[in-house]
């Protein structure tokens, strides 16, 4: 019994040990600059392959770490500065960026397409309030006078529409939800947009792998994924009517087209960013349910609690600066994110040249 | 009592008095523990408690856009689900028990038992992942049609099968409760003294009445037991369960509707909340340990009135 008990000292003093010997020599290395995000899951991918040919073209000087963890861990970890930038999906409140001096870098765009499961359905159309009365259960059978005004000549089965929604919460949900409050002011009044929507009686599943798995099993199903998710799993996906009355498909194109259509009218980076949004945006060619994801920073990069020192707040800069532009963009296409549109990017040229360092521009 | 015992042991070796002091501070900190649990959850719910009251626990809504939390739907298919897995997983557990402790031959018996017991061991999420691509097809196809045609009249099958529903999660949450009570009833019944087989068997009973007579009268207490460590992991099971019961807010006597329980609930929403969503979940699981709590006594009155009515032979473990 002694020696079980000595050896459960010992373990844990070295534990012990190992803990104090790694604090110790945590950090301190002269060479190389190493910046910490953390965040959406959307954007992920990306700025995981963007931290790879970063990591490369610098010379392995400028190491970027990415920790995920959704939208909401983000914000609250770089309002705590324990990390240097953060991703999110859904913009700050006006009175939290400007609390918080933080500026918004909308660093690429996303589409969630309406996947569905119902063979005997080859092509399917939706406008904006039908798409919403699926999901609030107002039509519950596929072959309902609404869904066949849209599709002429499309046989419609009698079956009941199972919905499929992420039980998780998720920046997909926040704009999802935010296009069905666009288009019915019902949606708005009874669920509203949010990472998560009380919806009635939908099978829940998590995440987008989740959500297109559900839906690929699930004869009758319909829900909503990330655009890459559907591109990668060859699940049908429906053609939207967007704000112009043209059906049309989720691609890259018509995303990038949404952008495009509300680039100008887009605040400077410190600005209030909380209405902006590229949902139902018009132009024959936009996509309707397109969406910035954003990386958050501080408009001064100094600050008593992380002490960043001026090597790693220029590498920050130089790290996004890269990654808004085409060069970086062009790794968009094959992870199936759209490119921003040079209205966008200008934009946040600006926005990256107004940050300073101890009072003093970087750029 | 307790003071005499050490006042006796006065003189014992300093190595025997460590031993007792350590091993009184293991078990004491295993008490701490629950305390510490219980009050920093009551401390973190507290904006929830504040705001809700008692109609938390009536409340149908979740809904973070208004910021409106009830735990009803969740508690309904917790208990629901967990109906479900005692009442189709304990017969079979004891089936298996009866076979494994009166039945099979030695050489049979212990390969049998290991596999029994390394099927407790098997992680939540790889049940989960079978339930999802191996169980989830068979009973869409197959036996929940079966259901609806037989019981489609009652509320309990009423609609379409999905196979992501409460019926399947309460399927897969018993087949991950019977490895458990399967092999604690089975040490139950292997401990009825053979004096007691034997005296049935030389009283002119055939092997299913001294089975019935002799064993399970005997260990009945015991089998309770194996139900009751059964219908814990029932409740609390997380992962399993949220990959199989469709994470509706929804309350719904049709087995064949999804829904939702408290676990599943705090799994699917940890990741993000924030603010009061966060301060209600915590209030989910202190809900979650009430009810656990609450199963757990009542189950174990029931075992007392059961094992007190019929004299038994005797009081099993």
């Amino acid at each position: 019994m002694l020696i079980i008990l000595a050896v459960v000292v010992a373990v844990v003093v070295i534990v012990a040990a190992a803990f104090a010997t790694g604090m110790l020599s945590g950090g301190s290395s002269e060479e190389s600059v190493t910046i910490t995000g953390a965040g959406a899951t959307f954007p992920m991918p990306l700025i995981l392959k963007w931290a790879d040919e970063y990591y490369n073209e610098t010379d392995g000087k400028v190491e970027i770490n990415y920790g995920g963890g959704g939208s909401g861990a983000g914000i609250t970890q770089i309002k705590d500065k324990h990390v240097d930038f953060a991703g999110t999906d859904a913009p700050l409140s006006a009175s939290e960026s400007e609390t918080y001096g933080l500026v918004h870098i909308p660093e690429t765009l996303g589409a969630v397409v309406v996947a569905y499961n119902e063979p005997s359905i080859q092509s399917l159309r939706l406008d904006g309030p039908t798409l919403a009365k699926i999901f609030m259960k107002n039509i519950t059978a596929w072959d309902d006078p609404a869904i066949a005004a849209q599709n002429p000549g499309v046989t419609l089965p009698t079956s009941q529409i199972t919905t499929v929604v992420r039980s998780d919460s998720s920046g997909t949900t926040y704009v999802f939800s935010g296009y069905l409050a666009v288009v019915s002011d019902d949606f708005d009044t009874l669920y509203g947009q949010g990472k998560s929507v009380n919806w009635p009686s939908a099978i829940g599943a998590s995440g987008n792998p989740g959500v297109t798995q559900t839906v690929k099993t699930t004869s009758h199903s319909i829900g909503y994924i990330e655009l890459a998710y559907a591109m990668q799993n060859d699940v049908p996906f429906a053609q939207l009517k967007n704000h112009d009355g043209v059906f049309v498909s989720p691609t890259l194109e018509t995303t990038s087209a949404a952008a495009e259509a509300a680039g100008g009218s887009l605040p400077s980076g410190d600005g209030d960013w909380s209405h902006v949004s590229i949902l139902d945006a018009p132009g024959a060619n936009s996509y309707p349910i397109a969406s910035f994801t954003y990386i958050l920073i501080y408009n001064e990069l100094y600050n008593d609690e992380s002490k960043m020192n001026k090597t790693a707040a220029e590498a920050l800069l130089d790290f996004l600066w890269w990654a808004v532009h085409p060069d970086a963009q062009a790794y968009a296409d094959d992870l199936y994110y759209a490119p921003l549109p040079s209205s966008v990017i200008s934009g946040n040229e600006a926005t990256l040249n107004s940050i300073t360092y101890k009072g003093e521009p970087l750029r | 009592m307790r003071m005499r015992k050490l006042g006796l042991r006065f003189g014992m070796e300093r190595a025997d008095r460590l031993f007792e002091l350590s091993v009184t501070a293991v078990a004491g900190l295993t008490l701490a523990l629950v305390w510490l649990l219980v009050a920093k959850m009551i401390l973190d719910a507290q904006q929830s408690i504040s705001e809700f009251g008692f109609g938390f626990v009536t409340g149908g809504a979740w809904d973070p856009n208004r910021d409106v939390y009830g735990a009803l739907p969740f508690i309904f298919g917790t208990l629901l689900t967990s109906a479900i897995a005692i009442l189709v997983g304990v017969p079979v557990s004891i089936g298996i028990a009866i076979y494994l402790s009166e039945l099979a031959p030695p050489w049979i018996r212990e390969p049998l038992s290991f596999v029994v017991e390394l099927l407790a061991a098997v992680p939540s999420v790889i049940y989960g992942l079978w339930a999802m691509y191996a169980l989830r097809p068979v009973m869409v196809d197959t036996i929940e049609p079966i259901f609806v045609a037989l019981f489609g009249w009652t509320p309990l099958f009423e609609g379409e099968p999905v196979g992501l529903d409460k019926f399947v999660a309460g399927i897969i949450l018993a087949i991950m409760i019977i490895p458990t009570v399967a092999s604690v009833s089975k040490e139950a019944m292997r401990a009825v003294p053979d004096s007691q087989r034997e005296a049935a068997l030389s009283l002119g009973a055939t092997r299913s009445e001294t089975t019935r007579m002799a064993v399970l009268s005997y260990a009945r207490s015991g089998i309770f037991g194996a139900t009751i460590l059964g219908l814990g992991r029932a409740v609390g099971e997380t992962m399993a369960v949220t990959m199989t019961i469709g994470n509706a807010n929804l309350i719904s006597w049709s087995l064949l509707d999804p829904g939702q329980t408290m676990a599943s609930l705090i799994a699917n929403n940890w990741g993000e909340a924030q603010g009061l969503q966060l301060s209600a979940l915590i209030e989910v699981g202190i809900v979650l340990f009430i009810v656990a709590l609450i199963v757990n006594v009542l189950a174990r009155l029931v075992i007392g009135r059961f094992t007190k009515a019929i004299p038994a032979t005797g009081g099993g473990l």
